[in-house]
């Protein structure tokens, strides 16, 4: 049987246009366009005192400890994290307890009030030692000097991070399917091997987008140890502009240099999520140029496979 | 021969010495009593097919012969050694003690299991499946392993996936991967858990060829299924769970067609 049509060959196929999208495409750009203009072109924002501190030595100095600082807490904070998510779903139920523990304290106390109170250690804590019970201890010393503003900025931030880090990291690996270890058992592998080959890597999946806003929340969180004053991107910024005046200018100067970053680590998390990703679907994922350069083809009726490759 | 009926201790051919010899195996789940002294021998080279309804305990029995449940009594016994306990005494009376992971783990690794949902590692492509545990856990040469995993794949058909991700094979060629995963570890022994109740109609005969091929390599097998073709065709003998225990042992044509347990009866007969 064949189909019902008359000619032998079936004719070509038409795709559906989408007027709407057009349109709707077309008013979103107008719109942006008002805003953009009503911002660049504001004589109040002084453009070029943005662009005499852009690159300011000060600004420079600032956005390194923003980056090592993000960085230092990102890693320190997602290992732990991951060391505090595998002790909540241990067998032992005092590490569990425990795990519980730390997460409820540091996700209740306030992170401004964190970095205080380390700030502040050495009312409680004048001298500082740290070694084992009962021995001379490895390290002793002045609080004050032990816990400079810059250490108290990353043990409040890491110990902060870690414990949304131990959530993010929990829930990772409760999405991966429990016949993942149960295969990994019968082939004789440790648990530690299974975790580390097997279930993080999966994990990773649900683990990479929520780590991604947790990097660019840290990145932004840095700016509030400039209460403490740490010399990061913003205390920088407003170093400046407590002895120049030029409030908006130089904040501007930090949104840009805070934007400019989240933007390449949005790359990044792009990239990182397509690494994991493989094996994942049937298809391949194409790349957002590749999708965007498909959307124009069939716009303009040329036919493409959907996954963005030729037809 | 005749067919043994309660309490079941499955007699073992004649012609081999025993694989396996499971002895008055107790498991409780809470208050659910799943396995109720429930005793089988299999073979040297046999294959068992394990039948019975849902929730007759025939998973958990499985998994209780790879250690990857524990029990509250009795015993199992893999090519003469005791699986998850050594023995022991205490005060002149014999005990069983029980063994270090690590330890569980070397006997683990020599028993081969394969899942009703495959359970491949999605994010390692065929051939990083088949070496992880040759290389990782038995600590073979990764060239060496490779070298087996070719030949396991040719096995199982799949000579040109080696390169593919599990989920760009059907659910028939991932069972036959997955066979071959636990194979590359040279067990001793396999287990299949209803290998074929997740699979596609077209897709059973594939992986049951595949199983019956390794049957005729001398492999022991105990197989929960419900291919009842299967079973007569490559079973040595079957066993019928029920209550916790091996109610009907025996050659398939006898458990199959004239099984003397009434619930064997009733099973089989609503099974036609
Ligand atoms: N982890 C578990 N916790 C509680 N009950 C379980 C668990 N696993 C299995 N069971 C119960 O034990 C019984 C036997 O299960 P199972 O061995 O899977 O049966 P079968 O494989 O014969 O269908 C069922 O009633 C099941 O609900
Ligand atoms: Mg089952």
């Amino acid at each position: 049987m064949s189909v019902s049509t008359t000619e032998a060959n079936p004719p070509p196929l038409e795709a559906l246009r989408h007027p709407g999208r057009w349109v709707a495409g077309a008013a979103a750009i107008l719109l942006a366009f008002v805003v953009l203009e009503s911002i660049l072109g504001n004589s109040r924002l002084q453009w070029d005192v943005v662009g005499e501190y852009l690159f300011d030595e000060g600004i420079m100095k600032g956005l390194r400890l923003t980056i090592i600082l993000t960085f230092a807490v990102t890693a320190v904070g997602m290992l732990l994290g991951t060391l505090i998510a595998t002790a909540r779903m241990s067998k032992n139920p005092v590490l569990a307890w425990l795990a519980w523990f730390y997460v409820w304290v540091f996700r209740s106390v306030p992170l401004l009030v964190q970095l205080l109170l380390w700030f502040n250690i050495a009312y409680l804590y004048p001298k500082i030692e740290i070694g084992l019970p009962f021995l001379p201890p490895l390290i002793e010393g002045d609080a004050n000097k032990l816990i400079s503003a810059t250490t108290a900025a990353f043990l409040g931030l890491t110990l902060h991070e870690a414990a949304y880090a131990a959530e993010i990291v929990r829930g990772g690996i409760l999405s991966v399917d429990p016949g993942q270890t149960e295969a990994g058992d019968a082939l004789g592998m440790s648990r530690a091997r299974i975790l580390r080959r097997i279930v993080l890597p999966q994990a990773m999946r649900s683990i990479v987008p929520a780590a991604g806003n947790l990097l660019i929340g840290t990145l932004k969180g840095t700016a509030i140890v400039s209460v403490i004053a740490v010399d990061e991107l913003l205390y920088a910024a407003q170093f400046i502009y407590n002895r120049t005046f030029e409030v908006v200018p130089l904040l501007v100067v930090a949104t840009l240099w805070y934007m400019f970053m989240t933007a390449v680590l949005s790359v990044l998390q792009y990239f990182v999520e397509r690494y994991y990703g493989r094996g994942a679907t049937r298809s391949t994922t194409a790349s957002p140029w590749a999708q965007a350069k498909a959307v124009f083809l069939r716009a303009r009726g040329v036919f493409t496979t959907p996954t963005g490759g030729k037809a | 021969m005749s067919t043994t009926t309660i309490p079941a201790a499955g007699t073992a051919r004649a012609d081999g010495r025993s694989m396996v010899e499971i002895r008055e195996l107790h498991k409780s789940y809470g208050d659910l009593h799943v396995l109720q002294g429930l005793s089988l021998d299999v073979a040297e080279g046999e294959v068992v097919c394990l039948i019975g309804a849902s929730g007759s305990g025939k998973s958990t029995l499985l998994r209780c012969i790879n250690r990857l449940e524990t029990w509250d009594a009795g015993s199992i016994a893999v090519n003469g050694d005791l699986i998850g306990y050594r023995s022991s005494e205490r005060g002149g009376v014999p005990v069983l003690k029980e063994l270090k992971a690590r330890e569980v783990r070397k006997q683990r690794a020599e028993i081969g299991m394969v899942f009703q949902h495959f359970n491949l590692f999605p994010h390692l492509t065929v051939m990083e499946n088949l070496v992880e545990a040759p290389v990782n856990v038995a600590g073979v040469p990764r060239r060496e392993a490779v070298a087996t995993a070719e030949q396991l794949l040719a096995m199982v058909g799949l000579a040109e996936k080696a390169k593919s991700y599990p989920r760009h094979l059907s659910g028939g060629q991932q069972q036959r991967v997955a066979i071959a995963r636990a194979l590359a570890m040279k067990p001793r022994l396999m287990l299949f858990d209803e290998p074929t109740s997740a699979l596609d109609p077209e897709l059973v005969k594939e992986v049951l060829h595949a199983m019956k091929q390794l049957a005729e390599t001398g492999m022991t097998m105990v197989v929960v299924t419900h291919e009842m073709t299967f079973a007569r065709e490559v079973a040595g003998r079957v066993a019928f769970v029920d209550g916790g225990q091996i109610v009907e042992v025996g050659p398939p044509e006898q458990v199959l067609d004239n099984p003397t347990h009434p619930r064997a009866q009733a099973f089989l007969s609503r099974l036609v």
